[in-house]
């Protein structure tokens, strides 16, 4: 009997490789219920700005904590007339962004993908908010690995729920004055919990301390996804994003100073204004560099159009 | 004069319970157990009034229900049956019947708890000063400063050196504790302050210093207060009035030194003599 079976196992499965048997993905990939249920919480979630909205994450071809919660977004509102960019860390080249923007290409044909914010319409992103302001009608999807802002501070998920319910955010800002007792400072470098419109308290993803302050009305709007934890959750356009700190402490994001205080540039294009990477060359020596690629190029290209302009 | 809270009829039973529970329970019976459900009948229609700057004593052996009748009251448990009304500044509150966001509004705002064991009432992970500021914080005080001022003043009231504020009460010693939770509970000013059995297991020149904070503080902020203990002295110096439980029910209430010296009720009477 077994063996009977095992032939045509076998010729079923040369069939299916063949490439005119390949079976097409539906576009998106994700099939038109498992849309239609993200796009509802969607909905849910910009309809009140920071509750966590559970949804059912679906399997994708991606492990769980690579980006599968900001995948599901950007491919259940993808359409053919949407300009997509994928960064991840501010890079569009890094491994993360370009696997994304791959899959992406090969299951909806038909959107055009760019490496330039201001052209896209959809930027799914890891870690980062771009340096280029968003506009109205630009979405922002990020990718999350932990929705909780709670977490470090209760355990069950019950009893977080029922304190996000009642704005009971006691226990987070005890974390913030212990940190102001043990090092004059607090000592969160990303994932700063932020209070949206004023109600809950949200995990902004890891983005660091610079982008915090980005979120507050912003006319883009912004989608968090989290796979693993199954919940998304958003900021809307022109939505209140207050980080905590207390009344007589004001929020404070890296500066970038050299010892004697001064702002460093970045050493490729020389902006003053954005993200830094620090990191050593060949000689050892520490250089700093805008960690948003595509804002780091364009004002490249316009130093060397100035100077162009100049010399001529 | 305007009672602080009423105690109505409240009940609280571990179990399913059935109709004869409260008629084959209590003192008379000589069990909290119903014999017919097996439901444990904890507190079994307590009533009392408490007024403004009182310290009412509530006395009675293990399991009688003292520590039941408090945690109800500070919301962290749920009665079965009962009113309980707080008048908060001339406004009545029924307590069981607000939701549970104004409930955790009283309790950080209006009521204070210390504990018998300084691990459920404060936060071992945070330093001392870190548990009076989580107490400030629950009620809306996000300034830095005046949150460390308020510490380090509630803390030199409850003679712990403002100099260990920033110590992890694990390195204090239990009486030390007790005045960590002591200067937590009154870290807002609660008009009503709950201590359940906060002397037990501490040696007796401790007991004796924490017992005169309590007067202290009872005779400077006017606080009222409900006190849990199974010991005759804390009631015979601290309380005023005196409620003595056994199995659920409440066998006699009375002004202390009427309920020390001229006990009624029999069980009142062994508790007393045995003590003496």
């Amino acid at each position: 009997m077994l063996q009977s079976s095992l032939p045509n196992i076998k010729a079923n499965l040369s069939a299916t490789d063949s490439p005119e048997n390949t079976p097409t993905y539906q576009f998106g990939f994700l099939d038109s219920f498992a849309k239609k249920e993200i796009r509802r919480s969607l909905l849910k979630a910009v309809a009140i700005p920071g509750y966590q909205v559970p949804y059912s994450s679906r399997e994708m071809p991606i492990a769980r904590g690579f980006g599968t919660g900001g995948l599901q977004i950007t491919l259940s509102i993808l359409g053919t007339d949407d300009v997509l960019k994928v960064i991840d860390q501010g890079s569009d080249e890094s491994v993360n962004a370009v696997n994304i923007r791959n899959f992406i290409a090969k299951t909806c044909p038909g959107v055009s993908l760019t490496k330039h914010t201001p052209e896209a319409t959809i930027v799914q992103t890891r870690h980062r908010i771009p340096e280029f302001d968003l506009k109205l009608g630009q979405i922002l999807v990020l990718q999350v690995p932990y929705p909780d802002p709670l977490v470090i501070v209760e355990a069950s998920e019950a009893k977080r729920k029922q304190m996000h319910g009642e704005g009971d955010y006691a226990r987070l800002w005890v974390k913030l004055y212990e940190d102001m007792v043990k090092f004059s400072e607090i000592t969160i470098s990303h994932r700063y919990p932020t209070r949206i419109n004023g109600h809950y308290v949200i995990d902004p993803s890891p983005i660091p301390r610079f982008d915090v302050p980005k979120l507050h009305q912003s006319p883009g709007l912004h989608l968090f996804g989290a796979g693993r934890e199954k919940k998304i959750y958003a900021v809307p356009p022109f939505t209140d994003a207050q980080p905590l700190c207390f009344e007589d402490i004001p929020f404070r994001v890296e500066d970038f100073n050299d010892r004697d205080g001064k702002r460093r540039p970045c050493h490729r294009c020389g902006s003053t204004t954005s993200f830094l990477d620090e990191f050593l060359d060949d000689q050892g020596n520490c250089l700093y560099q805008c960690s948003d690629s595509d804002y780091c190029n364009t004002m490249l290209m316009q130093l060397q159009g100035d100077n162009h302009a100049a010399n001529s | 004069m305007q009672p602080i809270l009423e105690v109505q009829e409240m009940s609280q039973i571990y179990g399913a319970g059935c109709p004869a529970c409260f008629t084959s329970t209590g003192a008379q019976f000589n069990t909290n157990i119903c014999p017919h459900c097996g439901t444990v009948v904890a507190m079994q229609r307590v009533s009392f009034d408490l007024y403004p700057g009182e310290i009412l004593g509530i006395m009675g052996e293990s399991g009688s229900g003292k520590s039941t009748l408090v945690k109800c009251l500070y919301f962290d448990q749920i009665p079965k049956s009962g009113q309980a009304i707080f008048w908060d500044k001339d406004k009545p509150q029924d307590l069981f019947q607000l939701n549970p966001a104004q409930q955790r509004w009283l309790r950080n705002h209006r009521f204070g708890m210390v504990y018998q064991n300084p691990h459920s009432g404060l936060n071992f992970r945070v330093s001392a000063g870190g548990n009076i500021a989580e107490r400030l914080l629950m009620s809306d005080i996000l300034n830095y400063g005046v949150i460390r001022d308020r510490a380090r003043t509630l803390l030199s009231r409850t003679e712990v050196l403002p100099e260990r504020m920033d110590e992890l009460p694990s390195n204090f010693s239990g009486g030390m504790q007790q005045r960590v939770q002591i200067a937590r509970a009154l870290a807002t000013d609660p008009p009503l302050l709950f201590l359940d059995e906060v002397t037990t297991g501490l040696d007796l020149s401790v007991q004796a210093k924490i017992l005169d904070l309590i007067l202290e503080i009872q005779q400077q902020l006017r606080v009222a207060m409900i006190v849990v203990t199974h010991d005759l002295g804390v009631i015979r110096l601290l309380t005023s009035r005196t409620l003595v439980m056994k199995y659920g029910q409440v066998v006699e209430i009375g002004l202390t030194d009427r309920v020390l010296e001229d006990p009624q009720h029999a069980y009142t009477q062994q508790l007393v003599s045995s003590a003496l």
